[in-house]
């Protein structure tokens, strides 16, 4: 089994994996960061969503073995000494969440969002860039909104 | 997923190498089909060789000429300043590739290796005359999509680079799946001047095809009116439940004189 | 009113662990020691399993056990059960075929349950699955719900001839049939309401945990009601009495009707940890193995017709509807099509006479069961469908011909059990009109049309019933159980509170607005009241979450449970304070003498009642613990408005929904901010339905919609933001005056799209989904025009 080593929301972490274990159970069960969420099996839902070297990848579609080496960075390590991130407080400001189990794929979209296209945004633009990440609860209007709050204050 | 050996080679050469000694070997680069495939247990390759490590990755565009590396991501690709400039077209399609994510980590190369028949990038390499630059040899495109999920690369041939020359104008128009967002129907149109117009289909047929009655039309007239009147046969057009053969073969007219009426 | 209390736009108490990935769902939970259960599934729809052979696969590293339907015949575990009876017009009982926890001799649906394998890794299990054989003699698949009772048809169950489970009537047929001969317009649509995929976005799990030196079992389970998953699993799948088996249902992600149902992986894991010599046993399903099992909704084909007289006014209402109960009946299946569906035929309208038909059938699919609405959708569809088609037939405007034919006085009796006890339709569709500003849609609709588009505006106008009850009432309609809910109020000595409660949330926030009711009433804040839920070894029993019932019900139970503290708290102030009880007043978190300055705030109450220094024990026990059941007196009655308007694009038949106003009667609200995320989600689950969403078989039995590939969600470019309006007549059956507001959304949008739809198109009928498929097989009609 190959052993690899990744810095994981700021922290080196190692483990021995196999070369078919994906990196999102690498991350809920050798690391026992449960944030991280599986909710398909076809890489739409986005419920999996974590940075990889600074980009939002779905990580149930991402090799452990292949992150050797990268920087991860997942919903747990967001918040910095109990502050939350802006995109975490506009999420709960907005009501952009409901059962909570698409929540940590849909921050980590919206931070990348914000990322790639700036502080400003747009509905139109938000609802276009969520297009892989999949809500049942909200009707994703609140999402957007958030998103947009959360954006501005980053 | 079955269990593999994962292999990350750092030069091209000991890719080579490596696919050419394994039983059943599977090439990666980037993953976004091969991975899904292989959680289904629909693929079981004994070796992954990932080409994520080769660092061939980039845009080049000179007054003529645009070169892509294998290894550029859709995201690269979409956000690239200088090919925004010269094919505007193409930047737009990698952007329309997937979602944010999966554009994040899939590449021109898998892409264009995997030859999913809704994939965007063959309509895009059909119509712009592209050439497939392998380890071993340059294939062009119109010889490189042969079938369903097949093209012209031999087992353990790997891709390097695309090319082709600036068109005049183009642009690509997609109607998605509403469900897997691949493309329902996409044509890009790429008028080359005096080298005359050609117009590349995916998600139509088995395979993305060159619509030449149009290009005819459009060489002659480069309108949306000249295609009105080219009928398109619903004969070996695709047919789920997302959409019928007619129906296809009508989204292939509307989307050809969008592109049209779009192109710069 | 106080930040945290009634009213109140509080932010969410449970926000804070979700958005920090804390939150803790079935998967996220361990057990040590633990194994995974894989499910062997049948890939055919309709076969007779004639040998199982797991010789290999027991044999198979790391297995622990292989368990087919014959180990569960052995151990005399039974099968999963419908909960509810339904009897056919000629008074026979409904026909339920055998639902074994693994399938017994025949496989009959395409995912159907043949054998679990439980090793240490999924890796290892799934190898060992493989090497399973199964020899099945393939049987020709019944799948059409119309054609299931045709001569001929394959017959799903022995039991059901012509694979009908029931046929059902409701109404007065003679005075129907009579105001149908009289009639002066009738009105005839041929529907078809789409078969959906509940997708909840947390796929099923269970972990099964045998403790053999208790001899007692737990279940990790996402349940909408763990109560009723205990009883179910206790009383008649036999494993366990209650008293040994505890069930917990921690967060849980989305349920939308499918995690009310006990399913049979939740008994195959705790049976299998018994057989694995007390090893906990955990399965998750994965999306495609959800697409396969979860019990879909809706299904059903249905002619409806309406007779008017010549001025509009609707004199009759008939149906006759198809139910596709699937290949098995689910926990709560056979109330859908009937009872949560047919008595609400009259919608919002004063109509004299409804007569309703429902035949349910078996086909070789898997089964359906109560999505979101549950019946009150497919009820919204008919009637608001028909109203609009009539108004235009009849060249009425459909505001007008809604108009005439509301219910104006209440109490209402329909023709349908129903008695509407408060409502103000009118006002909701006034509202909604101005909102959208209907005057303009006109310009707006020629604007449009300059672009190549065609606009168009609709309606929808419903009512649902919530908060089904009373017990009696629905044990009279065929019921297994009550339809109360129960309530514990503990006040700690401190005077902070824990509510135990049988509702259990799966995303609608009850630890934040259960909170505001306890934070109103006994004027503490809301951060110092916990709520406790979803475990059936802390909260005594309860009835769960669905059918918006959670508020009218749940929370009317914890109501009546503050009463009693209150009315104890009081008794205690009175010793404590040395004044008589009838002069001791509570307000505002403190309880004072009349005409005194003596004042006691609520957790010195609280301390004093559990220090008992100061009153007789002999006559007042000390504590401060009250519990309640509450059984309403009457349904509830959300109604409103919604109003879509939407634009076609006439080359390609993309539908964008361009404006949406949502108006809502749902009583007093008790957070706004929740309360509009749950319209907000039940739109876009009825746009969903109208527009992208159906569950397609093939004529084998194949599933062809087995994936987010193939089965479209609605994603966020899918949907406009929505505009909201509430309107308030106070639900007089429950003291907080409130109606429930979950299932709204997905009531009302279906009919208000499919009326814009066909408005836009100038059509009779558009098949659900509209896909751009199916809109432009609509507008043949067009493009022959233009030719």
């Amino acid at each position: 089994m190959p052993a690899i080593s990744m810095t994981v929301n700021g922290e080196k972490v190692c483990g021995d994996v196999e070369g078919r274990t994906l990196l999102v159970d690498f991350i809920r069960g050798n690391l026992g960061k449960t944030g991280t969420h599986v909710g398909c099996d076809t890489s739409q839902c986005g419920a999996c969503v974590v940075h990889v070297d600074g980009k939002a990848i779905k990580s149930c579609t991402a090799l452990a073995v292949a992150c050797d080496g990268a920087k991860v960075n997942t919903v747990e390590g967001l918040a910095t000494n109990g502050k939350l991130h802006p995109m975490q407080e506009a999420f709960r400001e907005h009501h952009g969440l409901q059962c909570g189990f698409c929540t940590p794929g849909m921050i980590m979209a919206g931070i990348d969002i914000v990322k790639r296209k700036g502080k400003k945004l747009k509905e139109e633009t938000i609802r276009e860039e969520l297009e892989g990440n999949i809500c049942r609860c909200t009707g994703y209007h609140n999402i957007v909104k958030a998103i947009q709050a959360g954006a501005a204050k980053m | 997923m079955y269990e593999f050996e994962y292999h990350r080679p750092k030069k091209l050469a000991d890719a080579v190498k490596l696919i050419k000694s394994k039983k059943e070997g599977k090439l990666m680069s980037g993953g976004m089909t091969l991975i899904p495939t292989m959680k289904q247990r629909l693929a079981s390759p004994t070796d992954v060789i990932d080409l994520s490590g080769l660092g061939n990755s980039g845009v080049s565009v000179t007054k003529t000429k645009v070169t892509i590396k294998a290894g550029t991501t859709h995201a690269e690709v979409a956000s690239s300043s200088d090919l925004k400039k010269a094919v505007p077209a193409l930047a737009a399609l990698a952007g329309m590739i997937g979602d944010p994510h999966v554009r994040h980590k899939g590449t021109i190369g898998g892409s264009v290796a995997n030859a999913d028949p809704a994939a965007d990038y063959p309509a895009a390499l059909l119509a712009l005359n592209a050439k497939v630059v392998t380890d071993s040899r340059t294939i062009e495109a119109d010889k490189f999509f042969k079938s369903l999920f097949e093209t012209a690369l031999r087992t353990n041939e790997i891709i390097k680079q695309i090319e082709f020359e600036i068109p005049a104008r183009s642009a690509y128009s997609k109607f998605p799946n509403p469900a897997s967002r691949y493309a329902m129907v996409g044509v890009f149109v790429a008028d080359f001047g005096k080298k005359g117009v050609r117009v590349g289909v995916t998600g139509a047929k088995g395979s993305a095809y060159r619509e030449k009655a149009m290009e005819k039309a459009l060489t002659a007239d480069f309108s949306a009116d000249a295609i009105a009147k080219v009928k398109i046969k619903a004969d070996d057009m695709n047919e789920d439940i997302h959409a019928s053969a007619e129906y296809r073969a009508h989204l292939v007219g509307v989307m050809a004189k969008r592109a049209v009426a779009a192109a710069k | 009113m106080s930040d945290t209390g009634i009213g109140a736009r509080m932010l969410r108490k449970e926000d804070h662990r979700f958005i920090t990935g804390k939150g803790r769902y079935t998967d996220d939970i361990n057990l040590p020691g633990q194994a995974v259960g894989y499910f062997l599934r049948s890939p055919h729809a309709h076969a007779e399993i004639k040998k199982i052979d797991i010789k290999k696969a027991e044999k198979a590293p790391g297995v622990l056990c292989v368990l087919t339907g014959e180990d569960a015949a052995a151990d005399n575990i039974g099968g999963v059960i419908c909960g509810w009876m339904i009897h056919s017009k000629d008074g026979s009982p409904m026909k339920a075929g055998p639902h074994p926890v693994l399938a017994q001799g025949k496989v009959r649906h395409v995912g159907d349950q043949v054998a679990v394998v439980v090793a240490h890794t999924m890796a290892q299990a799934k190898a060992a699955a493989e090497m399973i054989n199964v020899t099945y003699k393939v049987l020709d698949a019944n799948v059409d719900p119309v054609a299931s009772q045709k001569r001929g048809a394959p017959q799903v169950h022995d039991v059901a001839s012509k694979n009908t489970v029931f046929e059902w009537e409701i109404g007065d047929k003679g005075a129907t049939e009579a105001a149908f001969s009289n009639a002066a317009h009738i009105t005839t649509l041929d529907l078809t309401n789409n078969r959906l995929a509940p997708n909840a976005m947390e796929p099923r799990a269970a972990i099964g945990s045998y403790d053999a030196g208790e001899d007692h079992y737990t279940l990790y389970t996402t349940s909408q009601n763990p109560h009723v998953a205990r009883l179910v699993i206790s009383a008649f799948v036999g494993l366990a009495p209650e008293h040994k088996l505890r069930v917990i249902a921690p967060d849980v992600g989305g349920g939308f009707g499918s995690k009310i149902f006990i399913y049979a992986e939740e008994v195959v894991c705790l049976w299998a940890s018994k057989r694995a010599g007390g090893v906990p046993v955990k399965w998750v399903a994965d999306r495609s193995e959800a697409f396969l099992t979860d019990a879909n909704g809706r299904d059903h084909v249905t002619r409806a017709e309406l007779a008017t007289d010549k001025d509009g006014k609707i004199t009759g209402l008939r149906a006759k509807t198809i139910a596709n109960m699937g290949a098995y009946l689910s926990t709560f299946a056979s109330s859908v099509p009937t009872y949560l569906y047919a008595t609400l035929l009259s919608g919002q309208y004063n109509i004299p006479n409804i007569y309703a038909e429902v035949d349910a059938v078996y086909t070789n699919t898997s089964p359906v069961d109560a999505y979101r609405g549950a019946g009150r959708p497919e009820a919204a569809y008919v009637v608001e469908r028909l109203v609009e088609t009539a108004a235009r037939e009849l060249n009425i405007d459909p505001a007008e011909m809604r108009r005439r034919n509301f219910v104006q006085s209440f109490p209402h009796q329909t023709p349908v059990i129903m008695c509407y006890d408060a409502g103000d339709f009118d006002a909701s569709l006034n509202k909604a009109m101005e909102m959208i500003d209907y005057a303009g849609f006109e310009k707006r609709k020629a604007a449009a049309a300059r672009k190549g588009k065609l606009r168009g505006i609709g309606f929808s106008n419903y009512i649902e019933a919530c908060g089904i009850a009373p017990s009696a009432a629905v044990g009279s309609l065929g019921a297994g159980v009550g339809l109360w809910e129960s309530a514990e109020v503990r006040v700690n000595p401190v005077g902070t509170v824990e509510i135990l409660t049988g509702s259990h949330s799966h995303g609608q926030g009850h630890e934040t607005t259960f909170a505001q009711l306890v934070s109103d009433r006994l004027g503490i804040p809301a951060d110092q009241v916990a709520i406790v839920h979803g475990d059936t070894d802390k909260v005594q029993f309860g009835m769960g979450t669905y059918g918006s019932r959670s508020g009218a019900v749940g929370m009317t139970a914890i109501s009546k449970a503050l009463d009693k503290i209150e009315a104890k708290a009081k008794k205690v102030a009175a010793h404590v304070m040395e004044a008589s009880e009838s002069d001791v007043e509570f307000k505002d978190g403190s309880f004072s003498v009349k005409g005194t300055d003596k004042k006691m705030a609520f957790g010195e109450v609280a301390l004093s009642a559990y220090v008992a220094h100061k009153f007789p024990t002999s006559e007042i026990e000390p504590g401060l613990k009250e519990g309640a059941f509450h059984d309403p007196t009457n349904f509830t009655f959300p109604a409103g408005c919604h109003i879509c308007e939407l634009e076609v694009d006439a080359d390609t038949g993309v539908t964008e929904i361009v404006d949406w106003v949502a108006v809502d009667d749902f009583g007093n609200v008790i957070n706004p901010m929740i309360v509009e995320g749950q319209v907000h989600g039940g739109i876009a689950q009825g746009i969903g339905q109208a527009l992208t969403e159906a569950v397609v078989y093939d004529e084998g039995g194949q599933l062809l919609t087995g994936s987010y590939m193939d089965y479209c969600m609605p994603r966020a470019d899918n949907l406009p933001s929505f505009k909201l309006g509430f309107t308030n007549t106070e639900c007089p059956s429950n003291p907080l005056g409130i109606k429930g507001c979950g299932e709204a959304g997905a009531i009302a949008a279906p009919a208000a799209v499919m009326n814009a739809m066909t408005s836009a198109l100038g059509v009779k009928d558009v098949p659900m989904p509209a896909t751009p498929q199916n809109v432009w097989n609509a507008m043949a009609h067009l493009r022959e025009a233009a030719e």
